[in-house]
């Protein structure tokens, strides 16, 4: 069953939409993470335009990122102030993104920025995950609990323009926050993806977030974000698809809660080993990509509006 | 020469009742990119009128087979601006190191002759007519000074010929008692819109006889006409409209299980 995606001007297979849907939704589901670091390079490989690609998986970001987001405000795990911030640094590093993307593109390098940042960003967070994960299952299997301290002097605490931010229990200056956010909006803008697997350990360990609000807070700011994005590339690029956005959407939140069931059945500890094991695999795969001599050396850039 | 003078009865053949006279039509003229657009078969065909002055001599010179017709159709997608990109190999990347800028080269270039071009049409005329791919693109590329634009140019070649998007359909045309031709020309589904012009050519010693131009309109069609044109036209309010698609979607969905799973 093929259909015709407006925007991207190809045919497509539904089947194929909804099962890269579906597949990167079960995964969000089972480990609570937004899915768009597999959207986009799945997109790719299916033939979708790179600037169709990015647009339309942060439009999928903002589909999966809602019901979450609507749960954490139900429970009050959202710290909104610090969230605020963080989303005013992410528009700012959004706004950066899509300008820069805009450039890459005109210079033709757009697809080895692409490239790049995923071999760069989720090479650094799948060790680091992988490395943490595996030490607190060696931990849990060895004793008790070895407990971080509650308050880390770092340089973080050091600067100026300190904020009380009451729901994390924090008083720090605001520059971290926005630095944090606004990174999040670049790779937003670049990359196509919430940026959460970044943002959430940069804000436990840099921030010293109380792990209880980070998810919370993270998704707050990623809904925000990415929709701005979304908005920002449709302005600027012409660049989202939304019946390729709608199939995806579709095949998502069915694969979300399939996910979910499949999450509670495993254990967390093994989950984030699975999870860091499958970033390091998508790294090395765009990583081959790139170092492997392509088949075909040329490539045709239809230049202008479509 | 008799080329001379064959493109003289050419320009005569717009007078009534002169040189052979080729005319042709089209299975459909309109195509519509709808949701459901997988590519489209086109059949084109015509006939050949026959100068009735060439009939006797073709009488006579039958034996050598040297009056015999043939058919070339040329169809011809929107041109568009492009760049073509080579990798070469920095610091152990493969990345995109040189470009040749090509001002306007067809989208789409379908080729279908009674039998292999280059048997049948002389150099000199497929430069002329315009008629082959790498005639089509030529001039496109002659302008840039890179002394590898040719191979540029072949990389455009042989990268949209595995695309489907330009097609050599050698021996693709029937011809029926050298009067009647037809052919099946298969539109593939990445068309881009616009006017695709349809050139059919009757050959005769290599050259040109007579020839009959029509096009093909592609225009996107019902919603996805409508997707397109927000798009473009109100940016602004299509982002926000797949905002909404994606919050409605999304929210929708979560809570539609909730309730599947308490009942």
């Amino acid at each position: 069953m093929l259909v015709y995606l407006p925007i991207a001007e190809i045919s497509t297979n539904i089947l194929t939409l909804l099962g890269v849907g579906a597949g990167v939704g079960m995964l969000s589901g089972m480990f609570g993470v937004g899915g768009g670091f597999l959207i986009t390079p799945l997109l790719f490989f299916i033939g979708i335009p790179p600037a169709v690609a990015v647009a339309t998986g942060a439009n999928q970001v903002v589909a999966s990122s809602i019901s979450g987001v609507l749960a954490h405000l139900r429970r009050k795990t959202v710290d909104l102030k610090m969230g605020t911030v963080l989303l005013v640094g992410g528009l700012i590093g959004s706004t950066v993104g899509i300008w820069l993307f805009r450039w890459l593109s005109a210079l033709g390098q757009i697809d080895l920025a692409v490239q790049l940042s995923y071999v760069l960003f989720l090479g650094v967070v799948g060790a680091l995950m992988l490395q943490e994960s595996l030490r607190a299952w060696y931990r849990t299997k060895k004793t008790g609990s070895g407990r971080r301290k509650l308050h880390q002097h770092t340089w973080v605490h050091a600067l100026p323009f300190k904020m009380k931010f009451r729901v994390s229990g924090l008083y720090i200056s605001v520059i971290p926050p926005l630095m944090v956010g606004a990174a999040v909006g670049i790779l937003s803008a670049v990359m196509g993806v919430g940026g959460g697997f970044i943002m959430v350990p940069a804000m436990i360990y840099l921030l010293g977030m109380p792990t209880k609000v980070v998810v919370g807070t993270s998704l707050f700011q990623i809904i925000f974000t990415t929709a701005y994005t979304t908005v920002m590339h449709a302005v600027t690029g012409h660049s989202v698809d939304i019946v390729l956005a709608f199939f995806l959407i579709l095949g998502g939140v069915i694969g979300a809660q399939l996910g979910t069931q499949i999450g509670l059945k495993l254990k967390a500890e093994q989950l984030r080993i699975l999870l860091a094991l499958l970033v390091l695999a998508v790294c090395v795969k765009v990583a081959l990509d790139l170092l492997i001599q392509p088949g075909e050396l040329y490539s045709i850039r239809v230049m202008g509006g479509e | 020469m008799r080329a001379l003078i064959l493109l003289l009865l050419t320009l005569a053949g717009a007078l009534p009742a002169a040189a052979s006279e080729i005319v042709g039509a089209l299975s459909q003229s309109r195509v519509s990119l709808t949701t459901s657009f997988s590519g489209s078969e086109i059949l084109i065909f015509g006939a050949i009128r026959r100068d009735p002055n060439e009939e006797q001599l073709a009488e006579s010179d039958e034996a050598n087979g040297s009056t015999d017709y043939d058919v070339v159709i040329v169809i011809e997608g929107p041109r568009q601006p492009v760049a073509v990109w080579r990798k070469d190999r920095r610091a152990g990347i493969w990345m995109n190191v040189d470009s040749v800028a090509m001002a306007s080269v067809p989208s789409f270039y379908a080729v279908a002759t009674t039998a292999p071009l280059n048997q049948i049409v002389s150099p000199e005329t497929d430069a002329q007519y315009r008629i082959s791919a790498r005639q089509a693109i030529g001039g496109a590329a002659a302008d840039d000074a890179s002394p590898d634009a040719a191979l540029f140019t072949e990389a455009l070649m042989r990268i949209r010929e595995r695309s489907q998007q330009y097609l050599a359909l050698d021996r693709w045309v029937h011809l029926d008692r050298d009067i009647l031709f037809r052919a099946n020309v298969r539109l593939p589904a990445n068309l881009t819109e616009g006017a695709y012009t349809t050139r059919m050519y009757l050959v005769q010693n290599g050259a040109v006889v007579s020839q009959f131009r029509t096009a093909i309109f592609v225009r996107k069609d019902g919603v996805e006409r409508w997707i397109h044109q927000l798009a473009f036209d109100q940016p602004l309010l299509y982002g926000l409209l797949s905002l909404v698609i994606a919050l409605v979607a999304g929210w929708g969905a979560s809570a539609l299980f909730r309730i599947i799973r308490q009942s």
